[in-house]
């Protein structure tokens, strides 16, 4: 644990202390906006207001359903690419002192990367039209 | 008065100020953009309140904040309140590590023309902008409404698949600057701005910020034809209002970013700092309206496919060849 640098706390530097002034106004203020949201308008409780809107048919069914597996796969896509972006920033800002080691290294990263991203396109992982994902659901019987 | 407490109040104003006319770019924003879309589609837009209707957006905020604070059956309630909290907090925490000016001198001692210079600035505005993305989800979740649920997922889908080349076009400025910090990389625009040496990069870049900020031609999860407003349809009063704030201060926070990464930040000549900053963000935001009057929306297969299939190997091959000419031509 390093001292406290009186630096990151001078108002006058640009530091941490300047950055948590802004954030607690930022934070006080939305929490402000909500409070007076709440305060100043009318409540008139009612029941068919209460429904949730769907065009003016009464809802069936609740509204957390499944939803269908292509999202789910992004997410999951998006944690591996993610991760490996966070990588090659790491060698983005020491790129002189790495030097040409370092790019090879990096490139051959970035093309398994790619190989990567080829092979889920082969897959169908990046397939979003709505014939190749019902040609990927098991047929009605 | 030590130099404390004069410090503590100059940072004090400085901070107001900065806030202050953040909120009124964004409020202002609305009117511009009503009116601009009015002109461009040979109507006027709205011109009622105060001349020229320049009143509308303090009408708009005192309709707002008077109109009842709306909760659905069945919605999750903690999260249903304070979701669209998250959308304009992040957005508006963006702007802290975003230079605005070359500083000021006052008494002797600096005023720097940033709220914080952090040495991770640019990681800092990558990781808000993914915290934004919860804003939307959970908004659409907790709403208990099938619309808006539709609307968070594609919404949450959407803004991971183009975070991805978002970060993946900055990694050559970062390259190219050698730091994190957004002082540093305006600092190393000195001679040429990025967008010369990067006019890929900046492409990708501003693609991708649309798609982030769910714009036309990317705004399928509140396309209005199909899903109501997607994952805002039950929000009312403020709630709403901070949802639409949120999404214009991060037009004007884009226009920011675009200036520090890519346009050279407040540098110009002949005109003072501050006022190239304006005029670089005023750009940025014109062009979004402008193409928010001419084009049509994407389908949601092309809008993922072009992200995943075209966005990101093209922003990793910029990457490698930026790295190798860089280090061929290095001195």
């Amino acid at each position: 644990m390093q001292p406290v640098n009186p630096v990151t706390l001078s108002p006058w530097a640009p530091g941490l202390f300047s950055l948590a002034l802004y954030t607690a106004i930022v934070v006080g203020l939305l929490a402000l906006l909500l409070i007076l949201t709440r305060w100043l308008g009318e409540q008139k409780p009612d029941l068919e207001k209460a429904r949730p809107y769907e065009c003016g048919v009464i809802p069936t069914g609740g509204a957390q359903f499944r939803y269908p597996v292509p999202f789910y796969l992004v997410a999951v896509f998006f944690l591996i690419f993610d991760v490996e972006t966070a990588l090659i920033f790491s060698w983005a800002v020491a790129i002189e002192d790495l030097s040409w080691l370092g790019w090879l290294q990096i490139s051959f990263f970035i093309i398994i990367l790619l190989v990567g991203l080829v092979y889920l396109w082969l897959k169908g992982g990046l397939d979003w039209r709505p014939q190749s994902i019902r040609k990927a659901l098991p047929p009605r019987s | 008065m030590s130099a404390w407490t004069l410090g503590i109040v100059l940072l004090l104003i400085k901070l107001l100020v900065v806030l202050v006319v953040l909120l009124l770019l964004a409020a202002y924003l609305i009117y511009v953009e009503r009116r601009l879309l009015g002109f461009m589609q040979l109507r006027l837009g709205p011109n009622r309140a105060g001349p020229q209707g320049l009143l509308q957006p303090i009408a708009d905020a005192v309709k707002l904040l008077t109109k009842e604070d709306f909760i659905p059956a069945g919605a999750d309630r903690v999260i249903f309140l304070y979701a669209p909290a998250l959308v304009a907090g992040t957005a508006l925490l963006i702007f802290a590590v975003i230079p605005f000016a070359r500083g000021w001198t006052f008494r002797g001692q600096e005023i720097p023309g940033v709220v914080s210079d952090l040495n991770v600035g640019l990681l800092f505005i990558l990781a808000l902008s993914s915290i934004g993305v919860y804003g939307v989800a959970l908004g659409g979740w907790a709403s208990n409404s099938k619309f808006a649920l539709l609307g968070a997922i594609r919404g949450a889908a959407q803004m991971i698949s183009y975070e991805l080349a978002l970060g993946l076009a900055l990694v050559p400025v970062v390259m190219l600057a050698r730091s994190f910090s957004l002082v540093d990389i305006v600092q190393a625009q000195a001679r040429l701005p990025f967008i010369i040496l990067q006019p890929l990069a900046f492409m990708i870049f501003f693609i991708s910020a649309v798609a982030e900020m769910k714009r036309i031609p990317f705004d399928i999860p509140e396309a209005e034809n199909e899903l109501v407003a997607g994952y805002h349809t039950e929000y009312s009063g403020m709630r709403f209002g901070l949802y639409f704030l949120g999404e214009y201060v991060t037009m004007v926070t884009l226009g920011a970013m675009l200036a520090a990464f890519f346009l050279g930040g407040w540098r110009g000549p002949l005109l003072p700092p501050l006022l190239w900053f304006f005029i670089k963000v005023f750009i940025v935001v014109f062009a979004l309206i402008w193409i928010r009057a001419t084009l049509p929306r994407l389908r949601y297969d092309r809008l993922m496919e072009f992200g995943w299939k075209i966005l990101i190997p093209v922003a990793l091959l910029n990457i490698i060849i930026t790295g190798g000419v860089m280090l061929a031509l290095r001195r």
